[in-house]
């Protein structure tokens, strides 16, 4: 069987392409996109620890699934937003978001 | 764990109950029943602010009433989802008031006091923040921290057609979720170090010696999850969101997100790091304690020195409160890294220190954007140098803008005094004077920018002048409570609210 720290060297490469793409990409769906990336590394993360460390004991399945729920809820808000800025912008790049500052 | 009991687990989320109530009335009253009613017209929406303040007060004073935890009662509700006791209650208290004094200051703000799902969104986030007061379990602890910010994120953005808001929304959008990613991969590690969800469970696992390999992945998991907590308490340095989204969020929205998502995650962060990492754990001859403990005290002194150094420059009112209120998340971090003494008792008085100072703050930075709300209706304009002559324009403004400053700025006989003073106090006995000296200096920063404002409102020559700004009477009302309430936590309410957050403290370390 494929031993435990394999899955977990994979759940960390992808956490780290998505810390990657959010520090690096400009387009906010991007890194929205990247948001996810990071989000699935949790779940690889909660499902090879569940299986391997407490098969007996429900809790990060759950933990995963209340994951996908909410990584759901937040890429709807996170689109919304992104769309309501398109439409007075014509842009998503963050960059050319950038009437506050200071 | 005990058998499950219905009943006896209702009160343990009694306000929350309450809030869903709340949520679903609202919006009966504002899109309607089918067949049955046809929902508010566009012109009474605005007395939705009344419907939903009415509904968190009444919650707030009901809970502390009937459902207050005595120490029988006091233990891990809902499969040890929920912990009931003295300190969620506190906590849930001061979010609950937060968002009903929030419904009424909104309610004349442009665009935002007329439409129905203001209100019914920031009940929903004020359900999360309520539920992260008392959360005591990985799974509930990131779902109730969602349930907080999402609703956030769409109130930043609450004007779509005015581009600061909607920037300011995805601004917060971006940092938030790429905060909560990383907050949630340090989740992921701890669990699968202890092969349990529950803190308390963590606890037990860890200071059982069971995990004794090598500390390196429990700091490296405590780290992450300390920054992720750190972009929500807007600590130095994942504060860059701060400031952007203060300024372009509606004004009442600022308000509500400087206050109820601060404190949720202020009760949290204590809950979690004194809950799963006491003094007991120690893994491979290092004490977790003294590691979390430095890591808060050096975020303190950055979050305090950066957020007052900064904010000495700002002319706009609602950044310069953004930064104040990054160094004022420093002040509290004191109290935090102060909890580490070994004598119990300390520990149970900084824990106090934090929540009385949390408590004070909602109420004084509340009654600030009260006026700043009234203002910047009145006048457009958020600059300081406009508030100019604000004595002569309307002195009740003035007067009240003064006590909400000198309160955060610390000065007798305003609240905030006693929660410096509190928090300092806990830092000395704990043997971290420097920490204290830091916090005094700063003190003396935050004073000066402060008073920069008062001295504006009352010599400073303005050029409208003549032209007095109106407060219709619901603003009048609400500025003239708020600011009894801030003089009256800081006189004759300090003894009876600080005994009630030192009980909380017994509660949460068990002393």
């Amino acid at each position: 069987m494929i031993p435990l720290w394999m899955y977990l060297i994979v759940a960390a490469a992808v956490f780290a392409i998505g810390v990657y793409g959010v520090l690096a990409r400009r387009n906010a769906v991007a890194i929205l996109m990247s948001v996810e990336l990071m989000l699935s590394a949790v779940n690889i993360n909660l499902v090879a620890f569940w299986r391997y460390l407490t098969p007996q004991n429900m809790s990060g399945q759950v933990f995963a699934a209340f994951v996908f729920v909410v990584a759901a809820a937040e890429a709807a808000v996170g689109l919304a937003i992104v769309i309501s800025i398109y439409r007075s912008r014509r842009s998503v790049v963050v960059e050319d978001v950038n009437l506050l500052k200071g | 764990m005990n058998e499950f009991n219905f009943l006896q687990s209702l009160p343990a989320i009694a306000p929350e109950i309450g809030l869903v109530i709340t949520a679903i009335v609202l919006l009966a009253l504002d899109s309607g029943v089918p067949f049955v009613y046809a929902g508010l017209p566009e012109s009474r929406r605005k007395g939705l602010a009344l419907v939903t303040a009415a509904s968190l007060i009444m919650t707030a004073l009901v809970s502390v009433a009937v459902w207050s935890p005595t120490p029988e009662t006091t233990g891990l509700y809902w499969g040890g989802m929920i912990r009931y006791d003295v300190l969620a209650l506190v906590f849930k208290v001061m979010i609950l008031f937060a968002g009903g004094i929030t419904a009424l200051i909104a309610v004349d703000s442009e665009g935002v006091g007329n439409k129905g799902e203001f209100y019914l969104i920031m009940v929903v986030s004020t359900l999360g923040a309520c539920l992260i007061s008392g959360a005591a379990d990985l799974i509930m602890l990131f779902v109730a921290l969602e349930t907080t910010t999402i609703p956030l994120y769409v109130l930043a953005g609450f004007k779509r057609n005015d581009n600061r808001s909607s920037e300011s929304g995805m601004k917060y959008f971006l940092f938030g979720s790429f905060a909560s990613a990383i907050l949630l991969y340090g989740l992921s590690l701890l669990y699968g170090f202890s092969g349990q969800t529950n803190l308390y469970a963590i606890a037990e696992y860890l200071s059982s010696g069971a995990f004794s390999a090598n500390a390196f992945p429990v700091l490296a998991a405590l780290v992450l999850i300390l920054v992720g907590f750190g972009f929500k308490i807007s600590a130095v340095p994942f504060h860059f969101w701060t400031p952007d989204v203060y300024e372009g969020a509606p004004t009442p929205v600022t308000a509500f997100l400087s206050v109820a998502s601060k404190a949720g995650s202020f009760a949290l962060l204590m809950r979690f790091l004194l809950a799963v990492f006491p003094a007991s754990v120690v893994i491979n001859g290092q004490e977790i304690q003294n590691f979390w403990a430095t890591l808060v005290a050096a975020l303190a002194v950055v979050s305090m020195t950066f957020g007052n150094v900064v904010a000495l420059a700002q002319r706009n009112v609602k950044r310069l409160l953004a930064y104040s209120s990054i160094a004022q998340a420093g002040y509290t971090l004191i109290g935090l890294a102060a909890v580490q003494a070994t004598a119990t008792s300390t520990g149970a008085e900084a824990v106090a220190a934090i929540t009385y100072y949390m408590f004070m703050y909602t109420f004084t930075n509340l009654l600030a954007f009260a006026v700043i709300i009234v203002f910047s209706e009145a006048t457009g304009t958020e600059q300081i140098s406009d508030l100019a002559g604000l004595s002569r324009r309307s002195p009740w403004m003035a007067l009240v803008l003064t006590i909400a400053l000198l309160s955060l700025a610390g000065v007798p006989p305003a609240a905030g005094f006693f929660g410096k003073f509190f928090l300092f106090n806990a830092a000395v006995q704990a043997n971290l004077v420097w920490l204290a000296i830091v916090g005094v200096l700063n003190s003396i920063v935050a004073l000066f920018y402060y008073l920069v404002i008062i001295k504006v409102m009352y010599v400073d020559k303005g050029k409208d002048e003549d032209k007095p700004i109106p407060i219709s009477r619901a603003y009048l009302y609400v500025m003239g409570v708020v600011s009894v309430i801030v003089v009256l936590l800081g006189t004759i309410g300090v003894q009876p609210i600080f005994d009630w957050a030192l009980q909380g403290a017994r509660a949460l370390l068990n002393v």
